[in-house]
């Protein structure tokens, strides 16, 4: 019989702590969908199916003005730092690897590392002196702070992309009279386009789900969605929110849908 | 001198530096006729390659010049010169259809949409891709890509165009295919191909001149009937079709081989210890009674159809390869352990410097 290999899958009780995990995950979820059904209030008695949360938090004009603003931060910090990540890994991927790639490797992923409580804490005090010295009040500091951690969620995935295109095709351009720019215009970022909407797309999650950072950097009147409802469960728990929830979490589920599609290899 | 395309000045290219410099080319002139279908041939990692994207302008030489057209073009970037690459890889776009690879080239120098309609369609005809057009490249097999890169490089017409082992990721008949296809083309056309191989016997078929390459440097350069009748030197000569080598002392116009056979040579060889070399269909098998230069004993004899491979043992162990030619009575090399007598074709004896 073949040597089998080692598979944590073979492991006693594996499947049990699988299942447990995925529960764990899980049945939260699809409570807070499920009631988010629910014909009363309560988030703990089910009280027969009805729609009507969905109509009460659409006509919330609260809840409409705070979408809003979130679909608008995510909007420009997405396109922003998906432009400053397509820039990084056409400078680290298309030049002879240097000694200083690796720190600029950890430079641009620095917000995956440093705790974002951190970061909430130095954007805060950063921003306050700015505030001070322009007067300024508007929701520039939001998009800036989003853009800035959402750069290493868009430049992976632009990254890969761009690991795995062959050089060759921009010799080949350069070969039958593309200029640098034709080339990067016609084949290179044609190329390049799955990456660059993929990551574009895990900015715009990523920053539409974001309350830490948030909740620091903003200025009195700017909530955010996830800001907006932590206060509101804060006060009482209501199916409204579930409501709002469920439907963040569709928009959230065709997102990264479209992101797998994306970056699916093709044969 | 107005008939030369590319010329190349004391070439030289090294890779790296200091401990993991690699010289790839040292110290290249070559000239290329126009109209000429020209071969670089040799082993891999001779430089051929090299060379080639110099001229194409892909690498920067460390030392020396290219010119096309008597005007120095070392300095131009890629896109500036009238000159084609068929990559070895096709580096077809996987994002453009046929049509539009074809199309590039002439797209970037800003032609009208009309004017590259019209060259994309004659250029899909020249290659037999009609139909072909609105695929992507993915759709189609290594042959047919194989041509739409053929076709994406012609479609500027090019001053000169740049072959790249381009036909090594085929099979063997579509490989001979492609051979009359490629020299067919640029008969027609009359654009200067320089072509890079590592086969010997595509080559000798398909070119006008060859250039015999070795570690960076250039052995010979001439036509194929030159290089095979007359090679430089033992490389060129082992490169290129089959050769027996004989240790020989040369003396005037006498080469003496195992000590005691005396053989005519040419009075312009070189003198002293060298290598004979003659190749096997140079050497003609007769009866032992009648008159010869030389006799043997046949050891060994393969039958091949046209023609039969002889393995010949002379007095003092000196072994010989030699083909019998089959006659159309189905004639037949001796059998072996036959005594035959040898006779050299005049000029078939060479004695070659290491
Ligand atoms: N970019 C490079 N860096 C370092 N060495 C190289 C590079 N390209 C080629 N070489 C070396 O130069 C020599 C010639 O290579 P090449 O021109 O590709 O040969 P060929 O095409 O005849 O096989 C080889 O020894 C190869 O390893
Ligand atoms: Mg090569």
């Amino acid at each position: 019989m073949a040597r089998r290999d080692f598979s944590a899958a073979r492991l006693p009780g594996f499947a049990t702590i699988a299942i447990t995990v995925f529960v764990a995950l899980y049945a939260p979820i699809l409570m807070l969908v499920a009631y988010s059904f629910n014909a009363g209030d309560s988030i703990a008695i089910w009280e027969g199916f009805s729609l009507k949360w969905y109509p009460v938090a659409w006509n919330n004009a609260e809840v409409r003005e705070v979408t809003l603003r979130s679909l608008t931060i995510a909007a420009t910090a997405s396109v922003l730092s998906t432009t400053v990540a397509t820039m990084a890994a056409l400078g680290t991927t298309r030049r002879r690897q240097t000694r200083g790639q690796t720190f600029i490797y950890l430079l641009i992923n620095q917000p995956l590392m440093v705790p974002e409580i951190v970061t909430a804490v130095a954007l805060l005090i950063f921003f306050a002196s700015i505030k001070v010295a322009t007067g300024y009040q508007g929701l520039g500091y939001l998009i800036a702070a989003h853009t800035a951690f959402c750069i290493p969620f868009a430049y992976l995935p632009i990254r890969a992309r761009l690991e795995g295109m062959d050089l060759t095709l921009e010799i080949a351009a350069g070969d039958l009279y593309a200029s640098s720019w034709q080339t990067f215009r016609h084949v290179t970022l044609p190329l390049l386009a799955p990456g660059i909407g993929a990551g574009m797309m895990l900015a715009f999650v990523t920053s539409l789900d974001d309350v830490v950072i948030t909740l620091f950097v903003k200025s009195a009147g700017q909530d955010t969605l996830p800001t907006y409802m932590l206060a509101q469960i804060r006060r009482s728990v209501s199916a409204e929110v579930n409501a709002i929830s469920t439907l963040l979490l569709l928009l959230t589920v065709l997102l990264l849908t479209a992101f797998f599609l994306l970056t699916r290899k093709r044969d | 001198m107005r008939d030369v395309a590319i010329e190349a000045v004391s070439l030289r290219k090294v890779y790296g530096t200091d401990q993991h410099a690699v010289v790839a080319l040292d110290d290249v002139s070559i000239s290329i006729r126009k109209g000429e279908f020209f071969t670089l041939l040799g082993p891999s990692g001779c430089g051929k390659t090299t060379l080639l994207k110099m001229i194409a302008g892909f690498e920067t030489p460390s030392e020396g010049n290219i010119l096309l057209n008597g005007h120095d073009i070392t300095e131009q970037p890629p896109n500036r010169r009238p000159v084609n690459t068929v990559f070895q890889s096709y580096a077809l776009f996987p994002h453009l259809t046929v049509r539009q690879n074809v199309g590039f080239g002439l797209s970037m120098l800003g032609r009208p949409a009309a004017e590259i309609d019209e060259v994309v369609n004659r250029a899909l005809g020249l290659v037999k891709l009609e139909a072909m057009a609105d695929r992507k490249p993915q759709q189609l097999s290594g042959g047919q890509q194989q041509r739409v890169a053929l076709a994406r490089a012609l479609a500027p017409s090019p001053e000169v165009l740049l072959l790249d082992e381009p036909l090594s990721a085929l099979d063997l008949k579509l490989r001979k295919e492609m051979q009359t296809e490629l020299k067919r083309l640029q008969l027609e056309l009359g654009i200067t191909f320089i072509f890079v191989t590592h086969d010997q016997e595509e080559a000798l078929t398909m070119s006008d001149r060859i250039a015999v390459m070795s570690s960076g440097n250039l052995l010979q350069v001439g036509t194929p009937k030159e290089i095979y009748n007359h090679p430089v030197n033992r490389f060129v000569a082992d490169f290129i079709g089959e050769t027996n080598f004989i240790p020989a002392q040369v003396a005037g116009t006498t080469a003496t081989i195992g000590g005691d056979i005396a053989l005519p040579v040419d009075p312009a060889s070189p003198q002293g210890s060298h290598t004979l070399a003659v190749r096997p269909e140079h050497i003609r098998i007769v009866p032992s009674g009648a008159e010869a230069t030389l006799r043997a004993l046949i050891t060994e004899s393969v039958y091949f159809g046209t023609d039969s491979h002889v393995r010949l043992r002379l007095a003092n162990d000196i072994e010989l390869v030699a083909r019998f030619q089959s006659d159309e009575a189905g004639g037949d090399a001796p059998p072996v352990d036959t005594e035959v007598g040898l006779i050299f074709a005049p000029g078939a004896l060479q004695v070659l410097e290491d």
